[in-house]
């Protein structure tokens, strides 16, 4: 017995104007193969090239969606009646959706991501004759975007690579200005880009790499208050940050937000890297509930970085998010990448979520972005000093200190760095114990004497400070702005790192 | 070329639906017979994907929108949607989405302001639109000037 299909208004011509045309099978693909067969002109408004039913072609078995049924294998019952009811839908050129509107385009319906021109299906070859990416990957690439939190080691690589990958849309959130000891790793940034804005200079380098990429800076620093605004157009946040509080603060804006965190780290020779907030994965709390103390983990202008490092894990970074876009592959999610460049080891620890997690676990405490600096113990800046006067009673500065030494002062000048700092550059007539050894060497020094302890910016001098302070010495200060503002103020002949 | 007409008072209802949803698409039905569109329904943008540069018509709007035109004693001619800050011409989504048979009336509306309104057919071999003559009943001697499709 013969079922009945309705015919839409624009699929008339091809049947004689008919409304409905009476077709016979046991399943609704077959209807609809004998439909096509009986006119055939239908074929190509209703199946695309890959013999698929077309994504605005909605078929109905009475009033129930075939898609909410077995779609095509969908047995019918004689007096089944089928409808083909056509989805109307356009839009304005320019394909990229709104940045409020944009989501993880991995499961996206092909039909609807954006066209590749003539030049981008060149640009992209390598990866359209791949199946894993094809077509239809380099287009949901065209489609997502992802925001890079950093210009800096990591945020460089990255962001070149996502760029050239053809990822349609790049934020940066950075606020500094490009320096000379950046350049032996940052490669957004050249010599000629010394002084100029990070965030200029990434765009212009990243325009160059690919065009077709739209690039939007964020010359600000992430915060609290900033964070959530600020990810919300992102399909993927990239953590290229170089500080605790920032850390947790991405972490957590990730998870409150639900978006994923290629996340990476490094420091000297090792790096790190991993998926954090991705759907059912650990975030970075899971793994490091509270930060370390303040000053136990050095950044790497204290610590010093290996300049070829953040190219490898910038890179793993930028491989995690282009995989997420994709959905191909297995990401790193619960899983703890370990990189040390020395021994040329990778390893990998196993990651659970937490139950207990605070952010993401069953029953979160936090579920709104707190103060960071305070959670990871750092106190804030003290207010501004006039320059050169002595801040307080443990506190000095290079001019005044400058001023002592040329009156003949007796002061004991301890820098508290490496030995291949001191190397780099020094206050004259200062004596070398580095922070590690000094609880061992202390006794070298005359408590009775007047101490100055310095280090590179005046951080590590301060827990110098401390100790010594907590060991009997009263007549000690702190040099603020350690050799760097010796050497700004005081000694510009001198080289700064 | 085919040639669509629209009655007194359509193209005007079209700027406006277009003027009023601005800066989104808007969408609607164009209901008539043979080529001459008497009236237009004005159909709520049901995308998913960011008003701003698309629209979508409800497989139900869709039905209510035939069955309206068939107890009228006309047919569906085709959807008239809005191009905010964009040409009025298909853009490559148009074209993946179109329909045989259908007239695909575009108005630009920029800042705000409706400006030009243009009509497409799709190809038979869905290759690409065919630009329609837009008359206005009233000035049937002065299609509307409209950019070129081919190039």
């Amino acid at each position: 017995m013969p079922n009945t299909i309705h015919i839409p208004t624009p699929l008339r011509p091809f049947t004689d104007k008919k409304e409905s045309v009476e077709v016979t099978g046991n399943t609704v693909g077959e209807l609809l193969t004998d439909l096509t067969t009986r006119h055939d002109g239908l074929k190509k408004h209703l199946y695309a090239e890959d013999g698929r039913l077309r994504n605005f072609v909605n078929v109905y078995l009475n009033d129930e969606d075939i898609r909410y049924l077995e779609r095509e294998a969908t047995p019918v019952k004689p007096g089944d009646e089928l409808s083909i009811v056509p989805s109307v839908a356009g839009g304005a050129p320019g394909t990229v959706a709104p940045p409020a509107a944009a989501e993880a385009t991995a499961g996206a319906d092909p039909e609807s991501l954006p066209e590749l021109s003539q030049e981008e299906i060149q640009r992209y070859s390598r990866h359209l004759i791949m199946p894993e990416v094809g077509m239809d990957g380099q287009r949901k690439l065209k489609a997502s975007s992802v925001l890079c939190v950093g210009a800096g080691g990591l945020g460089s690589p990255a962001a070149m690579y996502l760029a050239a990958a053809g990822v349609g849309r790049i934020g940066i959130v950075d606020f500094d200005v490009v320096d000379f000891s950046n350049l032996q790793r940052q490669l957004l940034h050249g010599t000629p880009d010394v002084g100029r804005s990070k965030l200029e200079s990434a765009k212009d380098r990243l325009r160059a790499l690919n065009p077709h990429v739209e690039v939007d800076t964020y010359e600000t620093l992430l915060s609290s208050e900033n964070a959530l605004d600020l990810f919300a157009p992102y399909d993927v946040i990239l953590d290229g940050t170089d500080n605790f509080p920032t850390r947790y603060l991405v972490n957590d804006a990730c998870v409150i937000s639900g978006k994923p965190n290629a996340y990476g780290s490094i420091f000297r020779f090792e790096g790190q890297a991993s998926v954090f907030g991705a759907k059912d994965g650990p975030c970075y709390r899971c793994l490091y509930p509270e930060p370390p103390p303040p000053g136990l983990v050095p950044s790497c202008a204290e610590g010093g970085v290996f300049g070829v490092l953040p190219g490898i894990i910038g890179v793993i970074q930028a491989t995690e998010t282009i995989k997420l876009m994709l959905g191909v592959g297995e990401p790193l999610v619960g899983r703890f990448l370990i990189y040390d460049a020395l021994k040329m080891r990778f390893r990998e620890l196993k990651l659970r979520k937490d139950p207990e997690c605070p952010v993401c676990g069953t029953n979160p405490t936090v579920t709104e972005l707190i103060d960071y600096e305070q959670f990871c113990g750092i106190r804030p800046e003290p207010a501004a000093q006039p320059a050169g006067a002595a801040g307080n009673e443990w506190e000095t500065t290079p001019v005044e200190l400058k001023r002592r030494l040329d009156a003949g002062d007796d002061v004991f000048i301890l820098d508290v760095r490496e030995p291949n700092e001191y190397q780099i550059n020094r206050v004259p007539g200062s004596t070398l114990i580095p922070l590690g050894e000094l609880p061992r060497r202390y006794q070298e020094l005359d408590a009775e004497r007047e101490v100055v302890v310095m280090c590179k910016m005046g951080g590590r001098s301060a827990q110098a400070l401390d100790f010594l302070r907590s060991v009997g010495f009263s007549r000690i200060k702190n040099l603020r702005g350690g050799v760097l503002a010796w050497i700004d103020t005081v000694d510009p002949s001198q080289p700064k790192y | 070329m085919t040639t669509l007409t629209l009655r007194s008072g359509v193209a005007d209802a079209i700027r406006g639906h277009g003027a009023e949803t601005y800066p989104d698409e808007c969408c609607g039905a164009l209901i008539g017979r043979e080529g001459v569109v008497t009236d237009t329904y004005s159909l709520p943008n049901m995308t998913e994907e960011g008003p701003r540069r698309r629209f979508r018509v409800r497989p139900a709007d869709y039905r209510e929108a035939e069955r309206q035109a068939a107890a009228g004693g006309a047919e569906l001619l085709g959807f008239y949607h809005s191009h905010p800050d964009h040409p009025a011409r298909p853009s490559q989504y148009d074209l993946d989405h179109a329909w045989p048979f259908f007239s695909y009336v575009i108005v630009s509306v920029c800042g705000g302001v409706p400006e030009d309104m243009t009509s497409w057919r799709l190809k038979d071999d869905r290759s690409a639109f065919d630009q329609e003559d837009l008359t206005n009943a009233e000035h049937d001697s002065h299609p509307h000037a409209s950019p070129p499709l081919h190039g």
